[in-house]
Parts: C-alpha cells; structure tokens; sequence
C-alpha cells in the first residue's frame, strides 16, 4: 500500500462548522491528524463525531472553517474525489453492498484510480489481514455475520489504498473477541504509515491504541491530549470510563 | 385448447417486450429513484425512429435497431442533462414530485410533437418475411414476433453483463443499493446516473422498435407501455434484470389467460388486479431485494 509515499500528507481541520439536517452540528472544530498518526475521536452520542468524519469524507459541505489535506483545501472537493486523496471512510452501520459478495465489494472500494492501480496487491493484503473473508470471498456479504461485514467494511476501504483511514464505531454490534481483532489489525495498518482517525465507544480500547484523542461534546472539542493524559483525565474518566474505572 | 394454447403463446410472445420495456423503467427507477412517467413515450419514439430508418432509409426493420439503439442512448444523455440531473439533486421526497411533473410534462411534450411529426395514425413497418408464420404442434407462431422476443431476450442478457461485468456497470448496481457508500467507494454518482438513465432510455427505444415491428405504433402508445412496464416492475421487483423479463412474460401470458377466460376487454384488468396484489401480498415483488 502507501508505506513508500513521499509526502507525509497532514489532515487539518480549521474552526469546521456542519450539520447534518438541523440536528448533530458540529459547531467550530480544529484539530489535526499528522502522518502515520492514530487519533481517536470520543464524545457521547450526539456530539457531532459522525457527522464531523462525514463532512471530511465530502458527503457533507462544511457551513464554515476549512478542511486541509496535505496543503491542499478539500473544503468544496466531492466525496468520490476526497476518495482519490487518499482518505477513505469506514461509515457508522458498514454501509455494504448486501446483494454482491464479498470480492465485489472489496473491488468496488479500488473503484477511484488511486485503488485500481494497487488493487491486486490490495485484495491479497486485506485476504492477509481477514483470512476469512477469503474463505467467504464468493458469499453475498448479506450472509456473514456482523463482524466479518465489519472486516468487509475495513477491507473495502483499504482497497481504496487510503493514506488515512476513518472508521465510525466499528466495534457497534460485533461480537467483543473480534472487536479486539478488528482494533489489533488497525494497529497492522497504521504500522505501514497509514493515518487513523478513529470514532469509537469502546474508549478504554480506542485510547490504548491511539497516540492522542480529541473529545467531542455538543459540537466543540472539550478536551485533548495523548491517550495517556485522556485516560488520567478526571472527567474523561467520570463520563466514559464510568465509576468503576476511578479506582483502577 | 387449442385456442387458449394459441392465445398463450401470442401472451407469451408479447410478454417479452413487456419485459424489455420494463427493465429500462426498472433501472432508471432503482439507481436515480426517479419515476420517469414518459417512459413509454420513449418507447413510442423509439418505434417512430425505426419507422423513419425503414420508412426514408430502407433499413430492415430489426437492422434498425443499430442505429436505434445509439440514438436512444444519446437522446437518455440529452434528456438527463436537461431534466433529470436537476432532480436527483433534490431529497428523496423531493425528487419523486418533481420528477412526477417533470416525466408528465415530457410525456404530453412528446405525444405532441409526435402527432405534429408523424400524424395521429398507427404505423407499423413492413419486412418481406412480415407475413412469415412457423407452425408447431398445431400453434401458430408470427415469425417476426418470434424474432422479437429473442431479440429482446438478447438485449436482457446483454444488459445483465453489462451491469455484471463492466466496472461502470457494477459502480450502477452499487449507486442503486446504497449511493452514500457508493460515493465512499470513489464512485462518481452522478456519472452513474447519467450512465443509467442513458442504459434506460436505450432500452425504451430497442423495445419501441420491437414493438413496431412486431405490432403498430401511434402517438398515443406512450401511457400503456408506462403501465404495463409498471406492473411489470411491481411484479417483479427491483435488482433483477432477468426478473423483470420474467415478469414481463408472466404478465404476457397472465393477460392472454385471462382474456381467453373472460373475453377480451378483461385483457386490460388482469394487469391491474397483479399489481394490487402483489403490493399487498409480496411488496418487494417475486425476485425483488
């Protein structure tokens, strides 16, 4: 994939401002991805994580800020060409294409050039890192179970030959042994010098993986740090790690 | 029996250009979400642009198909530049309004300029092996309507590895299941769109041709070939392309069978009584996702 890249694109989002209908808005957000990092994204339901990670994947235009990426503003660039970029999504809910099997989906996610010129390389690496999905590579992805369709999901998007990769909850509705297993091979995939920016509810998880997180609440970042520092933080500690993790 | 064997056969023979004429209406409706209500309108002018090859031309009948056919292509691109590209902008809701006055509007356009171009009268194209009938097991079979079922068959294969095997094809199958994650794939919708309401407005003019060649057309054919390409998408149900041609020949033969039992101005109702049925019985439809 993208290990050899020259550039070390940043992502850089600037007082962003979006909603999606009236509700969710995420009301002048800044933060910042550097290259090869893994940043988790935290915040109850509501705070506008979704919808931040829609808006720079393109499907929504921010109302106000800018969104940069490696030097260039992605802020009216459409979604299948933010593909192109270099930054994939992995949507909240997986969003797959239930009626086609598993090989169709993945090859759709090289549909832009940027994934069809490494796609044969792509397809062995996501077989390498879900050797499931290879054994099931001719079944309807309606067949699998949630968290192979969550491998799907991934694999999809790493068929795109992303340099940043942005899941939405990926561990929502899976089993909790692969939800370990779907974090772990995050780890595989941002060892080759891919971007993470992940959303996830799991927050003991995400902040063990991550290198720094932000937390979102109604629409603003309330708190920042490395995982670590998140993870002492008094009232991280008190909204999501709940009473029990205060002793710990 | 004889006879209701030969009323069947003729059921099923038409049934193929049911088929065919809703497999366009099928895709458009099922990638853009659009309702194009002038569907049959452009069967009607696919019929007169092979009355017009034949007619000042002296192209054969089905020959004309391949000029046709590319014509019909070019005028979906057209039409969807003009029109329909606006409507899918719009939200769902939205879109099925405005797309309701917009197929309308186009539909009496159309008729309109028809009748201007063409006169009120029914035409139908000649073809020296016109008069042809084969016999088999005592049934009658109209030669140039047996070609025209295997014609349309052929056009609903080769519409099914389009959107099988071509890349762009699949980008239209992923467009018309989910457009959000089609867009996250790199997909460019809108170009799928296009692609698809072009692919929809060929197959419109391959079955107005057939349906020329095969029967008559006039100006006013437009509003049946819409409902019968309606029941038959209900009947069959999106996301199937040989479905729908299945549905096609079971209506065909559905409206023969019912005709033959309760006389001939019973053709019309079986359609009807199909697509309140399934509606209430089977929504998605007999092979519908």
């Amino acid at each position: 994939m993208a290990g050899g890249d020259v550039t070390r694109p940043r992502l850089e989002l600037a007082d962003v401002e979006a909603a999606y209908g009236d509700l969710r808005a995420v009301l002048g957000v800044s933060l910042s991805i550097d290259a090869g990092e893994i940043v988790a994204l935290l915040g109850p339901n509501g705070a506008g994580k979704s919808t931040l990670l829609r808006t720079v994947a393109g499907l929504l235009r921010p109302r106000a800020g800018t969104i940069r990426w490696d030097g260039e503003d992605l802020t009216r660039v459409d979604a299948h060409r933010i593909v192109e970029r270099g930054i994939a999504l992995v949507p909240e809910g997986r969003r797959l294409f239930g009626g086609m099997t598993v090989t169709e989906n993945l090859e759709l996610g090289a549909f832009a050039p940027r994934g069809r010129v490494a796609r044969a390389a792509s397809l062995d690496r996501v077989f390498a890192l879900f050797p499931v999905l290879a054994e099931r590579r001719r079944q309807r992805v309606a067949a699998l179970s949630g968290g192979q369709q969550q491998m799907v999901a991934v694999g999809r998007a790493l068929m795109a030959n992303p340099r940043l990769l942005m899941l939405d909850e990926p561990s929502l509705g899976i089993a909790p042994q692969l939800v370990q297993a779907i974090l772990e091979v995050l780890l595989t995939i941002n060892a080759t010098g891919v971007g993470i920016l992940l959303v996830e509810q799991n927050v003991q998880a995400a902040l063990g993986l991550a290198h720094r997180g932000y937390v979102l609440e109604t629409g603003r970042i309330v708190a920042q740090g490395t995982g670590a520092e998140l993870l002492r933080d008094p009232h991280v500690r008190r909204a999501y790690l709940g009473p029990l993790a205060v002793r710990a | 029996m004889s006879v209701l064997a030969q009323q069947l056969v003729l059921g099923l023979l038409i049934g193929g250009l049911y088929g065919l004429a809703a497999a366009g209406l099928s895709l458009v409706f099922g990638v853009l979400k659009v309702l194009n209500v002038a569907h049959g309108e452009l069967i009607m002018l696919g019929g007169y642009g092979a009355f017009w090859l034949v007619a000042l031309l002296g192209l054969d009948a089905f020959a004309s198909l391949a000029l046709v056919i590319p014509g019909a292509l070019l005028l979906g691109v057209v039409l969807y530049a003009a029109l329909f590209g606006f409507v899918v902008r719009a939200d769902e809701e939205t879109r099925v309004k405005n797309s309701l006055l917009i197929g309308f509007g186009l539909a009496l356009a159309l008729q309109a300029l028809a009748v201007r171009l063409w006169t009120a009268d029914e035409r139908s194209v000649p073809t020296p092996y016109g008069g042809g009938v084969f016999t088999v097991a005592g049934l009658a079979i109209p030669a140039v309507r047996l070609l025209s079922l295997v014609l349309a068959f052929a056009l609903i294969l080769a519409l099914e590895l389009l959107l099988t095997r071509w890349r762009w094809g699949q980008a239209i199958r992923a467009t018309a299941e989910d457009w959000e994650a089609a867009l996250l794939a790199g997909i460019d919708v809108r170009r799928a769109y296009l692609l698809a309401f072009a692919l929809g407005t060929a197959l419109a003019g391959a079955a107005g041709t057939l349906v020329t060649v095969a029967y008559s057309v006039s100006p006013s054919i437009g509003l049946e070939w819409t409902l019968k390409a309606l029941i038959v998408v209900v009947l069959a149900g999106l996301g199937s392309v040989l479905g729908t041609f299945v549905g096609g020949l079971v209506l065909g033969v559905a409206e023969a069978a019912s005709a033959a039992a309760f006389g001939g101005p019973y053709r019309e109702v079986v359609g009807l009584v199909i697509f309140v049925v399934v509606l209430l019985v089977r929504p998605r439809g007999l092979f519908g996702r």
